[in-house]
């Protein structure tokens, strides 16, 4: 048996499941310990179907707290960034595109030293180990508590940033974290270096978290190993997650469309999750979500790390409906229950629209009884057509693909989607995200630029291939389960011997779960 | 004389991107260049073409190489003076202006650089009028002024000066160093009069970039049609709006090369667009019938926000606007199509106008 719980701002949802099969599920509201509210959920769980703690092989939790830190800027610590790449790219330090209140928020230090590669591996410049001594002084003069080492070029060649990570852990002690750009982003320095910069700003507070959530679930007599669910909706370890807290920054969306798919059995499928202010729509590609390909800001920083590739619309159970039948994006939000009509409120919203037009119920119905029948078939209209047009967007192929609905919301929307055919709904939505988090797979990628010479496609491919694989063993998966659920191969312009980016994600079962 | 300040810079490079045609570049990184120049040496003076004397001494600058490495490694502000500097000491020469070779991509910004570190005027507009791949593509070539002697200058103070038999020869020689530079270099060539500024430089499409940008910010926040905005700032015409269904993509000899199809919809519903690319956005047609060929400008938008879409960024299931505009007139002439027609690009068609 698993526990899967998603840890949202709002509530912490529990789901204990057995294979793909939901034994029981939870909600208890999020408290600002976190410890506190995984334990009521736990309790939760437990008065639902009783468990014995000893039997839990592993838990698995998904959490949006990292992300909301980083834009809210609470809880940062001290960062300085390093750049490798002297005399490259220095008219562009560190944190050039960052909005102020952030750069405030995490001291914004930052320092240039030589070091990066060429795009073909070639050194721009050697790494000068004294001069890695002398910043890290500086760094300790200056209190910084945590590091983001960037090097050009790193996704090609990381040893620049490896080398300056070991004399910075030599010179400023175990106290001081440190995140390297390469392990977090893709090729594009500043978005790259944003994200480990991001990362390192939390090292501290992932630290406190991770260590709050294997408490609480010590306390609880659990003693499976725990794991985090990332953008990509695979797992990482707990020590992993210490490191790389950033990698949950997605995890919200992403662990709503896994959940999606375990309780509706597809492996390829659009998932409409409609909440009270907005319907966010992705892809799922066998089972797991396909990816942004540009870059993606969050809290006004561009990063260019793996996220998932959601499209949001102004539609959901709040939105304010128009005197023309126009619906959102304005919206009662969390106030639904108090400013709807059918809840004695004065305000027109879309879930009054799905009372009238008798999908669904809730409230007082007789509220909404005067509104004109076709007004109300013109609203439900709009939302359909609105959804549609957001599913048809997303889709990356004209053939046919079923749409799972999920989330509070999802009452709005019709049995059948204009040009799409019919909405899969399955039960057990509510705790679609910690289903999402239950599920047991661990993955490795490879992203990188290869030369591709005249007859060598197939034995890059294979190359590529392989390291992704060995990846995901490393990482934790069992071998014989590992497949390849993603590969992209894009050339390069303007460069020679056939540059080509190939991109490769393996994924497999969690050894002895 | 039109003053270009810090806050000008984003719309500058959303208009750069929409003359980028799909090419040259995404312009994030040459803007962010442009705005900490500009925050160290204060605004820059666009000049006139018209009114610049006889013996001004116009020194135009670009980078060179793959936008992809420019991303990564990202050039420096002394790399792009040096190679105007190191230009105008092997011409023996004092520059008395900046001028830029490319409107369209982030080349559109790095003359801005140049421009604010060396205090001098940047001359308002450029030699393309667009975006093109290769360096010879412009219109001095049809006026027989020579691409060299040209320098190019690589971040570790590496600095070349090439002397070439023909412009075509510059590319060439230039590329190869470029590539051996790691892929990203500034390259200053094209030193010309003011004689020659005035009768090869195609007029205003610097502050046209910038009134592009702006025109695109201003539709988006007042709720206007932003693809309007931009046909009306363009002086083009909208040839189709749709949802791509089909990308096809290769890199052959170093160009991005590629056959997005579009299905219509607003009216044209059962209409096919296609739209062929090297880099830039190079022909389009409308079932099967050419519709606009190079020199004039193609160009993709997002259909709702306006933004101009790059080549690498167009995405099956986009839905995009494809609008047209007229290349400046010498672009149509015998050599101009030689140099820049779709025959030169490899495709058997000859050239259609907006």
């Amino acid at each position: 048996m698993r526990i899967g719980i998603d840890v949202g701002g709002t509530n912490t949802d529990s789901v204990l499941m057995e294979g793909d099969t939901v034994l029981a599920g939870t909600k208890a509201p999020t408290t600002d310990d976190i410890s506190t509210g995984i334990v009521n959920s736990l309790d939760g769980l437990k008065a639902e179907r009783d468990f014995d703690p000893g039997d839990i092989e592993a838990v698995m939790i998904g959490t949006t707290h990292f992300v909301n830190a980083f834009v809210e800027a609470r809880r940062l610590v001290k960062v300085a960034a390093l750049r490798l790449g002297l005399p490259a790219t220095a008219s562009l330090p560190p944190m050039v595109d960052w909005p102020q209140r952030l750069v405030e928020a995490t001291g914004g230090r930052s320092y240039l030293a030589h070091g990066g590669h060429e795009f073909d591996g070639r050194e721009i410049s050697p790494l000068d180990p004294d001069e890695i001594k002398r910043i890290a002084a500086d760094m300790r003069t200056n209190g910084v508590e945590a590091v983001a080492v960037s090097s050009v070029f790193s996704p090609v060649n990381d040893e620049f940033e490896v080398r300056a990570a070991e004399i910075l852990a030599e010179e400023l002690g175990p106290a001081v974290s440190i995140s390297l750009s390469s392990r977090i982003g893709r090729t594009g320095l500043l978005g790259r270096e944003n994200a480990a910069i991001a990362n390192a700003a939390l090292s501290a507070m992932a630290q406190t978290v991770v260590g709050g959530f294997e408490r609480s679930l010590a306390d609880y007599g659990i003693t499976a190993p725990l794991f985090l669910s990332q953008n990509d909706g695979t797992l990482m370890g707990a020590d992993y997650a210490r490191q790389y807290p950033i990698s949950t920054f997605s995890s919200g969306p992403t662990n709503s469309m896994r959940g999606a798919a375990v309780l509706s059995g597809l492996e390829d499928c659009a998932v409409v999750d409609v909440g009270g202010t907005t319907s966010d729509i992705g892809i799922l590609v066998n089972k797991f979500p396909r990816e942004a390909n540009t870059e993606v800001e969050i809290g006004g920083v561009r990063t260019n790390f793996r996220m998932p590739d959601v499209y949001s619309i102004g539609i959901g159970g709040g939105s304010l409906v128009s005197a023309e039948a126009a619906v959102g994006p304005r919206s009662v939000g969390y106030r639904l229950t108090t400013e709807a009509l059918v809840f004695g409120g004065a305000t027109l919203t879309a879930s009054d629209i799905a009372v009238a037009a008798g999908m669904a119920e809730m409230g007082d119905p007789s509220r909404v009884a005067h509104l004109d029948k076709d007004f109300v078939t013109a609203a439900v209209q709009r939302i359909a057509d609105d959804v549609a047009e957001g599913v048809d967007r997303m889709r990356t192929s004209s053939d046919p693909l079923p749409v799972v609905a999920v989330g509070g919301g999802s009452i709005l929307l019709p049995d059948r989607l204009p040009g799409l055919g019919e909405m899969v709904r399955p039960d057990n939505f509510a705790v679609a995200n910690a289903i999402g988090a239950a599920i047991a797979q661990i993955g490795g990628e490879i992203d990188q630029v290869f030369t591709v010479a005249p007859g060598t496609r197939d034995d890059v491919v294979a190359e590529a291939r392989e390291a992704a694989v060995d990846r995901a063993v490393e990482a934790g998966a069992d071998r014989d389960t590992v497949r390849i659920v993603d590969f992209d191969e894009v050339p390069l312009p303007y460069l020679p011997g056939n540059a080509t980016r190939i991109r490769c994600k393996a994924v497999g079962d969690l050894k002895g779960v | 004389m039109r003053t270009v300040v810090l806050e000008d810079i984003p719309a500058l490079a959303r208009g750069a991107a929409v003359l980028g045609t799909g090419g040259g570049g995404d312009p994030y990184i040459g803007a962010l260049l442009a705005e900490a120049t500009i925050r160290e040496h204060g605004p820059i003076s666009l000049a006139a073409v018209d009114d610049l004397d006889d013996d001004s001494v116009v020194l135009p600058v670009a980078m060179m190489g793959a936008p992809t490495v420019m991303v990564e490694k990202v050039p420096t502000i002394d790399q792009v003076s040096a190679a105007v500097e190191t230009l105008a000491g092997y011409l023996g020469k004092k520059p008395t202006h900046i001028a830029c070779i490319e409107a369209g991509g982030v080349n559109s910004t790095i003359p801005f650089v140049a421009a604010a570190q060396l205090g001098l005027p940047l001359v308002d507009g450029d030699f393309m009028g667009r975006a093109f791949p290769e360096l010879q593509m412009v219109i001095p070539s049809l006026y027989g002024i020579r691409a060299t002697p040209m320098t190019i200058m690589d971040e570790k103070g590496n600095r070349g000066v090439l002397d070439t038999i023909s412009n075509r020869w510059a590319e060439t020689l230039a590329r190869s160093a470029t590539i051996d530079m790691g892929c990203s270099a500034i390259i200053s060539l094209y030193a010309m009069d003011g004689e020659e500024a005035r009768k090869s430089y195609v007029p205003g499409t610097l502050s046209a970039c910038i009134d592009i940008g702006a025109a695109i910010q201003a539709a988006q926040k007042e709720h206007r049609d932003p693809v309007q905005a931009v046909v009306a700032a363009v002086g083009g015409r909208k040839l189709f709006a749709g949802k791509i269904t089909d990308l096809e993509r290769k890199t052959e000899t170093g160009f991005a090369r590629g056959i997005v199809t579009i299905a219509g919809f607003g009216g044209r519903e059962g209409t096919v667009m296609r739209l062929y690319i090297q880099n830039e956005i190079l022909i389009a047609e409308i079932d099967g019938a050419t519709e606009v060929t190079t020199p004039d400008l193609i160009m993709a938008l997002d259909i709702e926000t306006g933004e101009p879409i790059t080549t690498e960024n167009l995405r099956y299931g986009a839905r995009i606007a494809v609008i047209a505009s007229p290349a400046d007139a010498r672009w149509h002439t015998e050599e101009g199509i030689a140099l820049v027609g779709p025959r030169y690009f490899g495709y058997d068609t000859d050239p259609v106008r907006v």
